[in-house]
């Protein structure tokens, strides 16, 4: 467990140290859902309806800019083949990872949504629902990325291929988080079961994620 | 047990080349006859809907083509298995065939949906359940491919490519039931019910023509896509000998 949180103390603080990783990930939220606007025209209720959408598909490739970095340093410098002779299984060094960059990708991106949401004119009422299906959804966003970051991890052009290994994952969280939402501004309809699908997607992504990612680091390291 | 010695019998890549020489022909044949047959019943037997006209013949592609995009799946999904659990040499070159095909037959299923959708719907597309969960399985045929398009080592790509099958195969139950939330226009599932299909057997009937055929179809060129993947490897394995060996004759050459 000590060296778990010792992985993901030093992923974290590599991270936090490495400032221009989320300062590119937040400009690259900001800049896209600012596009939506120019590209739609500024009807106001227009945005006010497709809000969650554009908050949540940004999010999403905004997180997936730092997903080809999450192996990638370490496997360059050795750390990884250090790492996977370390006596802390594989499976919660991916983990470890994994939890590294929600905490310093998704999160920041997350606390960013509701700055975003007033420039969408999104209705306030939405605020708590936003909050919460985002910081529900995006663990599987993360553990996901960790996956097919472990599978492009030798690829060429492995940063392209990432978005076109893992989007199509992460369709589920996108579909119900955006359910959990429209629930809350148009109230027929239940803000609970989408939600909860959208932590059992997380949940999911957990147990597949981390596993998924090892096995795919076993493969490459022999 | 019989499954399994036969499982292993062909696990022998010279057995299976021996083997599938002589089935193909007449596989292919038999496609070739079934989808002819099912075409003729579907053009001059099955009768033209009440509501749909002509344009209901082309659900006898549509369907079936549906059909086998997803089994294609589940053969990628078996064989990844196969390959990353018991090593069994034949599991990647079946995964690396069915990929094409699977993508081929969704990429099939598509269009004719939506040129059937224009006269029915009376639009090219709908985000209906269904359209996207076949579109959904295209992209990850698509992602299978790329994965291993970019990988040079060939054995790692294989493992690779397994491995995100088997990501795909779990995850693919979930992306089905969130896509089942929009559904919308779309008509419900009318063949496999528990009742009995609720389609009139004129019309049924040359659909299971058809999917046999292509079940044929898709054996034969599962089979004919794993012999040009064991060729390709020989070709090559056959170019390196020839290498070493001249290169060794240099060496001896020059000593």
């Amino acid at each position: 467990m000590s060296a778990f949180l010792t992985l993901l103390r030093r992923d974290v603080t590599l991270s936090l140290r490495d400032g221009a990783a989320i300062g590119t990930a937040l400009g690259f939220y900001l800049v896209v859902v600012s596009l939506m606007p120019l590209g739609l025209g500024p009807d106001l209720k227009l945005l006010a309806r497709i809000a969650p959408g554009i908050l949540w598909i940004g999010l999403l490739l905004a997180a997936l800019l730092s997903l080809p970095r999450l192996f990638e340093v370490d496997a360059e410098d050795g750390t990884l083949d250090a790492l996977s002779l370390a006596p802390l299984p594989l499976e919660l060094v991916c983990l470890a990872k994994a939890v590294a960059h929600w905490l310093t990708t998704c999160v920041p991106l997350c606390l960013t949504a509701p700055i975003l949401g007033l420039m969408l004119n999104l209705d306030l009422a939405a605020y708590p629902a936003l909050a919460a299906t985002l910081l529900a959804g995006t663990p599987s966003v993360s553990l996901l990325g960790a996956a097919g970051a472990a599978l492009t991890l030798r690829a060429r052009r492995g940063g392209v291929l990432i978005a076109l290994l893992v989007l199509p994952l992460y369709i589920p969280t996108l579909i119900f988080g955006i359910a959990a939402i429209t629930a809350v501004v148009t109230p027929p309809g239940s803000f609970l079961s989408p939600f909860l699908l959208v932590a059992a997607v997380s949940l999911v992504s957990l147990v597949i994620g981390p596993v998924a990612a090892a096995a795919a680091l076993r493969v490459q390291g022999g | 047990m019989l499954m399994q010695t036969l499982t292993q019998k062909l696990a022998n890549p010279t057995r299976f080349m021996d083997l599938s020489a002589r089935v193909l022909p007449w596989v292919t044949g038999l496609a070739a006859v079934t989808i002819a047959v099912g075409l003729y019943l579907a053009w001059f037997v099955a009768p033209p809907d009440y509501q749909h006209g002509h344009t209901v013949k082309i659900m006898f592609v549509h369907v079936p083509a549906a059909w086998f995009g997803l089994l294609a799946y589940v053969v990628i999904a078996v064989s990844s298995f196969g390959l990353l659990v018991f090593r069994h040499p034949l599991a990647d070159v079946s995964a690396k065939a069915a990929a094409p095909i699977g993508a081929t037959f969704t990429l099939l299923a598509l269009i004719t949906g939506s040129l059937w959708g224009k006269p029915g719907w009376g639009t090219y597309w709908v985000w209906d359940a269904r359209v996207t969960s076949v579109l959904i399985l295209f992209f990850l045929y698509l992602g299978l491919i790329a994965l291993r398009a970019s990988i040079e080592d060939e054995a790692l790509a294989a493992k690779l490519a397994a491995i995100l099958g088997l990501v795909g195969v779990v995850m693919l139950p979930i992306i089905r039931f969130s896509v089942d939330w929009f559904d919308t226009l779309h008509q419900r599932a009318s063949v496999v019910k528990a009742s009995g299909p609720a389609i009139h057997s004129s019309i049924l009937l040359p659909l299971l023509v058809m999917a046999t055929g292509f079940s044929i179809l898709f054996l034969a060129m599962h089979l004919k896509g794993m012999r040009n993947e064991i060729q390709r490897r020989r070709a090559i394995a056959l170019e390196l000998s020839a290498v070493r060996r001249s290169a060794s004759r240099a060496q001896v050459v020059e000593r």
